[in-house]
């Protein structure tokens, strides 16, 4: 890519991230709900899905690349990137956690632009798979992006599919790791150690992309690279910082629940518009 | 049953290329009819079946109808809860082929008796159960239901050489099917334990007791207003189910029979309390659980004695 076609792309995530980051702040404000700093942590990756990678996204083409939340309580970063495609309105998406909207905590597949319901975890990755085997047995050339959360691989239905997905070699399955080292209730580290997680997905035979999952530089190259029409399927190993983007909520295991007060909401407003510069 | 469904699976793929057949490592010489014929579109994911049931989740979501295979055990409760949030939340046409129900494993012993499948497949809305009772009416029901449009599952029987007599192999979703007529007391049998049913109301007939005896092969959805109209015309319903008392077949007829305001008393013939853990095969199991031809006339004979004191 050209230098000047590079910086333009960037700058273009960059403000796809931002704007999904200001609608994440915004609406669990409104709603007055947490699971703020899963959304966050993620922002980055889902801009550079929505705007580079994913074909046909939000759309109803059969041949379109599914893109799967299987960490569904980060629903609120895939409704903002639902948006800014023009798949779900702004007012839609002001209904968020609202009694009697379609737009919940977890993503719901009645939704427009959604596909499958999570919010289960360990679950999502069999979905994708199943998914990917479609497209093989169907001869189609769409893909399976399934996002899943590092706490999310302490389920050992995860590992199933992580297992058959390289046995049948579904080139067309893409897992994306956030990376964050945070979980409920505690860090990674001390709750369930995954470490080495890039060397675990290897060893069961995926092919490894151990990446910053902020820099969207980095993201969109290494996803534009993947080969997905043979070969093992991939994993992108993208560390992340939970809360990203606001400076008190930046690792801090409390905000995967906590609501915002008057005042942090009024800064983490600040610091997310701020980002832009 | 289980080498009618293979069968008949087998001859449907040949004219419906959505057929899939997946199996979690499962099906010596019970399968190989529907691989030989389909290989590329029979699937070993091995023993992983919560993986299995979010792989055919993804395959129905992307237009396929797959088969999942497994012993009822394993197939309705390791992946239950991949089960309810994916084909019964999206409404897609996984079909879950739970074999021998009950205790048709007879000495693998307790952790391979499905005594619970039936209850917990019924309470999920938008999940069709089906268990048939013998297999020419599981054939029946695969090619009946196999392209409705939500999840199915089949508990599927052992046995290929018994023909319910009277049965011909007839299978409605949603209804009952009489193969005895009688007045004095109604039978109502599911799935494989239906052979001793039969016996026990040839018994019954043999000391003048005329039983009718109906098979319910289809839990959901209910056959309620055949079974109301029956209620109605018995004093004493006996409802016979290899499976828990609670949650089956039983509390099916109890729920309609309340809810109908129906006089019929229903005893309820099952298992009552976890089995021993000495093990045994299916006739010993069957009798140690008053289900065999004898254990269910007597649990008729003493109701009837109950009703008549």
């Amino acid at each position: 890519m050209l230098e000047s076609a590079r910086k333009i792309a960037d700058r273009q995530q960059a403000v796809t991230a931002r704007k999904i980051r200001k609608i994440i702040i915004e609406e669990s404000k409104r709603a007055n709900v947490g699971h703020i700093g899963s959304a966050l942590s993620v922002a980055d990756i889902i801009a550079v899905l929505f705007e580079d990678e994913l074909r046909l996204a939000g759309t109803d083409d059969p041949d379109r690349d599914r893109f799967i939340l299987s960490k569904g309580h980060a629903a609120l970063a895939l409704y903002a990137a639902l948006h800014l495609k023009g798949v779900l309105q702004q007012d839609q998406v002001q209904t968020y956690c609202c009694d009697g909207s379609l737009l919940g905590v977890h993503p719901e597949h009645q939704l427009d632009g959604i596909d499958f319901s999570t919010g289960s975890l360990g679950h999502g990755l069999a979905l994708g798979a199943g998914v990917a085997l479609a497209a093989r047995l169907g001869g189609r050339a769409y893909r399976a992006f399934v996002l899943v959360s590092d706490a999310e691989c302490n389920e050992g239905s995860l590992w199933e599919t992580v297992m058959f997905a390289a046995h049948h070699k579904l080139a067309n399955l893409v897992a994306i790791v956030d990376n964050n080292g945070q979980q409920a209730l505690g860090k990674t580290k001390e709750v369930i150690d995954l470490h080495p997680l890039g060397e675990k997905w290897g060893a069961f035979g995926w092919k490894v992309h151990e990446i910053d999952g902020h820099n969207p530089e980095e993201l969109r190259n290494t996803l534009a690279g993947l080969e997905t029409t043979g070969g093992p399927p991939n994993v992108l190993v993208a560390t992340t910082i939970s809360g990203r983007g606001v400076s008190f909520m930046e690792g801090k295991v409390e905000w995967h629940y906590l609501p915002l007060s008057d005042d942090l909401y009024a800064q983490a407003l600040t610091e997310v518009e701020a980002s832009d510069s | 049953m289980r080498l009618a469904c293979t069968r008949a699976l087998a001859e449907i793929a040949r004219s419906d290329p959505r057929i899939l057949l997946l199996t979690a490592d499962l099906g010596f010489m019970v399968l190989e009819e529907f691989a030989e014929a389909h290989p590329t579109r029979f699937f070993n994911v091995g023993v992983a079946e919560a993986n299995m049931v979010g792989i055919a989740t993804g395959l129905a979501a992307s237009g396929y109808v797959p088969f999942l295979y497994s012993i009822a055990t394993f197939a309705s409760m390791r992946g239950y809860e991949q089960i309810r949030n994916g084909p019964i939340l999206h409404n897609l046409p996984v079909r879950i082929l739970g074999v021998g129900g009950g205790f048709e494993y007879g000495h693998a012993g307790i952790t391979h008796h499905a005594l619970e499948d039936l209850a917990i497949a019924r309470v999920q809305p938008g999940l069709t159960v089906v268990a048939p009772a013998d297999h020419e009416q599981a054939s029946a029901a695969i090619r009946a239901t196999y392209d409705l449009q939500g999840p199915i599952y089949y508990r599927i029987g052992k046995r290929e050489d018994y023909t319910l007599p009277g049965l011909n192999g007839r299978f409605t979703l949603g209804r009952a099917e009489t193969i005895r007529d009688g007045s004095d007391v109604l039978i109502l049998a599911l799935g494989s334990i239906a052979a001793e049913a039969v016996k026990a109301v040839d018994s019954l007939a043999r000391e003048g007791i005329r039983a009718n005896l109906s098979i319910i092969s289809s839990l959901r959805p209910a056959p309620a207003e055949d079974i109301r109209q029956m209620l109605s015309r018995f004093p004493l319903a006996v409802t016979v189910e290899e499976h828990y008392v609670d949650g089956g077949l039983g509390s099916l007829v109890a729920e309609i029979a309340a809810e109908s305001g129906t006089c019929c008393r229903v005893v309820r013939c099952g298992v009552r309390a976890l089995p021993s853990a000495v093990c045994g095969g299916e006739a010993c199991l069957r009798e140690a659980n008053g289900l065999s031809a004898h254990g269910i006339s007597a649990s008729v004979k003493s109701a009837l004695k109950e009703l008549g004191e």
